[in-house]
C-alpha cells in the first residue's frame, strides 16, 4: 500500500511514520465557511476530511450544537444536519501546526501526537479571533472576551446572578447580552463605542438585508430594559485577584459599574497564520483570493474570515463557492457568486460602522500589560518603531500565544502589520517534533516523499 | 463503552468537583470558583480570556501534563486539574 493513494481509507504506517492516505479535498476549519465547502465539495464524491482543533463542528458562532440545542438557529441547524449527511468526515480535536514535510501535505497534532496527511486540494477556513485592545485592568481574571464568555457559558459556564457589562464594539455585543440574560445573567449595561451616527448609518444599510432586521428586532424583545449606551467605552476596569468594577465613559462623563464579569471585545481578526504559512498573498488583513475562492498558490482555497471578516452568511457563501470550485464543479460555484457580493455589502457596512474609535488608542498607561504572555508593559514598547524591535528588545509576542493577541492589538495601537509566520503556528512538545524531525528525514531516505506524488 | 454518565466527578487544585458531561476543564474551573487559572511571568492572576483556544490565559496541568487549554478539553471522570 502506498501512502499516497487516495483510495485507502486506513492510515499507512511506513517504518514508524504515521503518514495517511492521501484526501481529495483537505479543508482546514468546521466553522460555517468549512462545513458548507465540505457539503459543496462531497456532492462530487470526492474524498473530504475536515479538521478542527475543537471537540465539536461549527466553529465559534455555532459553538457547541452538536446535539442540536434548541438554542441553534434555524439557519445552523440545517447546515450541522446537512454536513453530517454530507459524507465528508470531521476530525475534530485535531489541530493542524504547519505543513507537512512533503509537498502538498499537512501536520496535524492530535492527543495521540503528530501525523502527516498529503492532499490534492486544501480549502483554508481559519476563521477569525476576537480583537483585544488593552487598557487598565483588561488582564485581571474574569474580564471574558464577548464572543469568549459566549464561548464559555456555551461550554458549561454558569452565568446565572451574575453581574456582567457586555462592552467593545459591533452586532456581536447585543447577540451576546441577549444570549447571557437568556441564561440567567443580569446584564447592567452595554457599552459599544460607536457613535449615534455610525449606528444610524449602519441602520440605514441594514433595511436592504431583511433577514438581518428580523435577527435584530427579535434581539430587541431580549434585551428590553438594558441600557445600550452609544460613544461609550470601557477605560478600566479594577478588583482584587479579578475583576469588581469598570470605569464607563460616555462623553466627558464617566461613572464606575460594580461588576462579576466583564465581557469586552473590538470586532474580529482574520486567523491569517496558516494561510501565510502556506504562502497565500496576505494584502492589509485578508488573503487574496479570486471569484472561485483561489489563493495565490496553486490547489489552495480560502473562505470565510480569513479573506476579510465578514460574518456568517459571507462566510457560507465562500465555503459554499470553495468547495464546489475545489471538487471541479465551476458552474455551481459561479452561481453562488451574486450571494457572495450581496454579503460583502454587508461586510462593508459593518466594517464602516463599527471601526474602533482614536480614543481607545490613549487607554493603555505606562504600566498596563500589552502581550499577556511575556508581562510587556505599554512603557516598554511604546517607544519602539517596530514589530520587530518591540520583539527583540521587550520579548513582546515571543510567548504562547505567538502574538495573536497583541499583534492585532499593535497593528491598532501602532500600526503595525504583523511579520512572517514560522511553524509550528501552535505550540507543541518537543517529543512531536522530534519525531516528526525523525520522520521528515526517513521520508527522505525511504521514498514516501515519491509515493506521494504516485501518477494522478 | 462506557455508558453516558450523569456526571463527571474531577479535582481541581485538590477540590473535588461534579459537572455535566460536555463540560469543558475551563468552565468547570469557573464553576469550582476558582479565577486564576495560572500565574504569569511577574506574578500575576490569570483567567481565561478568549474561550476559544487563542489566547492561552486558560492553560493549566492536566492529568500531569502541563500547557493544556482548559478550554478546549472536555472533562472526563477522574481528571485531575492542576494550575500553573
Amino acid at each position: 500500500m502506498t501512502p499516497g493513494s487516495s483510495a485507502a481509507s486506513a492510515s499507512s504506517t511506513l517504518e514508524g511514520a504515521n503518514i495517511e492516505a492521501r484526501v481529495d479535498i483537505a479543508i482546514v476549519g468546521a466553522g460555517p465557511a468549512g462545513m458548507a465547502a465540505a457539503c459543496s465539495a462531497a456532492t462530487a464524491g470526492s474524498n473530504v476530511v475536515v479538521f478542527d482543533d475543537n471537540p465539536s463542528a461549527g466553529g465559534q458562532i455555532w459553538r457547541g450544537l452538536g446535539g442540536e440545542s434548541s438554542e441553534a438557529s434555524e439557519s445552523a441547524r440545517r447546515w450541522l444536519r446537512r454536513f453530517r449527511r454530507s459524507g465528508a468526515s470531521l476530525q475534530a480535536g485535531s489541530r493542524v501546526i504547519g505543513c507537512g514535510p512533503m509537498p502538498k501535505s499537512l501536520l496535524v497534532e492530535s492527543q495521540e501526537g503528530v501525523r502527516v496527511v498529503p492532499y490534492r486540494r486544501l480549502i483554508l477556513a481559519t476563521g477569525a479571533r476576537e480583537l483585544f485592545l488593552p487598557f487598565p485592568g483588561w488582564t485581571l481574571p474574569n474580564v471574558f472576551g464577548v464572543g469568549g464568555i459566549q464561548a464559555l457559558a456555551k461550554s458549561g459556564l454558569s452565568v446565572e446572578t451574575k453581574r456582567v457589562v457586555v462592552a467593545g464594539t459591533g452586532p456581536l455585543l447585543l447577540a451576546v447580552a441577549a444570549y447571557l440574560r437568556t441564561h440567567g445573567a443580569q446584564v447592567s449595561v452595554i457599552a459599544e463605542q460607536a457613535s449615534f451616527g455610525a449606528l444610524a448609518w449602519f441602520s440605514r444599510h441594514l433595511l436592504r438585508f431583511p433577514s438581518k432586521i428580523s435577527e435584530a428586532v427579535q434581539l430587541q424583545s431580549k434585551l428590553f430594559g438594558i441600557p445600550y449606551c452609544c460613544g461609550t467605552w470601557v477605560e478600566s476596569a479594577s478588583g482584587d485577584r479579578r475583576v469588581e468594577s469598570v470605569t464607563i465613559r460616555q462623553g466627558q462623563h464617566r461613572w464606575i459599574e460594580p461588576c462579576d464579569y466583564l465581557a469586552i471585545g473590538y470586532g474580529f481578526h482574520s486567523n491569517l497564520e496558516l494561510p501565510a504559512l502556506f504562502g497565500c498573498e496576505i494584502r492589509r488583513t485578508a488573503v487574496i483570493v479570486d471569484g472561485l475562492q483561489r489563493s495565490t498558490v496553486e490547489d489552495v482555497y480560502c473562505a470565510g474570515e480569513p479573506t476579510g471578516i465578514g460574518g456568517v452568511d459571507l462566510a457560507l457563501a465562500e465555503g459554499e463557492i470553495a468547495g464546489y470550485a475545489a471538487a471541479g464543479l465551476l458552474d455551481k460555484a459561479v452561481a453562488m457568486q451574486p450571494a457572495r457580493e450581496r454579503w460583502r455589502r454587508f461586510a462593508v457596512a459593518l466594517e464602516g460602522a463599527f471601526a474602533p474609535r482614536p480614543e481607545l488608542r490613549s487607554l493603555p498607561q505606562a504600566d498596563t500589560i500589552v502581550c499577556r504572555c511575556e508581562d510587556v508593559s505599554w512603557g516598554r514598547i511604546q517607544a519602539k518603531t517596530s514589530w520587530r524591535s518591540a520583539k527583540l528588545h521587550a520579548r513582546c509576542g515571543m510567548g504562547p500565544c505567538q502574538g495573536r493577541i497583541c499583534g492585532p492589538a499593535l497593528e491598532f495601537l501602532k500600526g503595525w502589520g504583523s511579520e512572517s509566520v514560522r511553524p509550528p503556528i501552535f505550540p507543541t512538545t518537543v517529543g512531536n517534533l522530534t519525531e516528526l524531525e525523525m520522520r521528515s528525514s526517513t521520508d527522505r531516505g525511504a521514498g514516501p516523499r515519491q509515493a506521494a506524488h504516485d501518477p494522478e | 463503552m462506557r455508558e453516558a454518565a450523569a456526571s463527571v466527578l474531577l479535582t481541581v487544585n485538590g477540590e473535588a468537583i461534579r459537572v455535566k458531561p460536555g463540560v469543558t476543564v475551563a468552565a468547570a474551573i469557573l464553576t469550582a470558583g476558582q479565577t486564576a487559572f495560572r500565574t504569569s511571568v511577574s506574578n500575576q492572576p490569570r483567567g481565561a480570556l478568549c474561550g476559544m483556544g487563542v489566547c492561552m490565559e486558560c492553560r493549566v496541568t492536566i492529568n500531569g501534563r502541563a500547557h493544556q487549554k482548559s478550554c478546549q478539553v472536555p472533562c472526563a471522570e477522574g481528571m485531575v486539574i492542576d494550575s500553573e
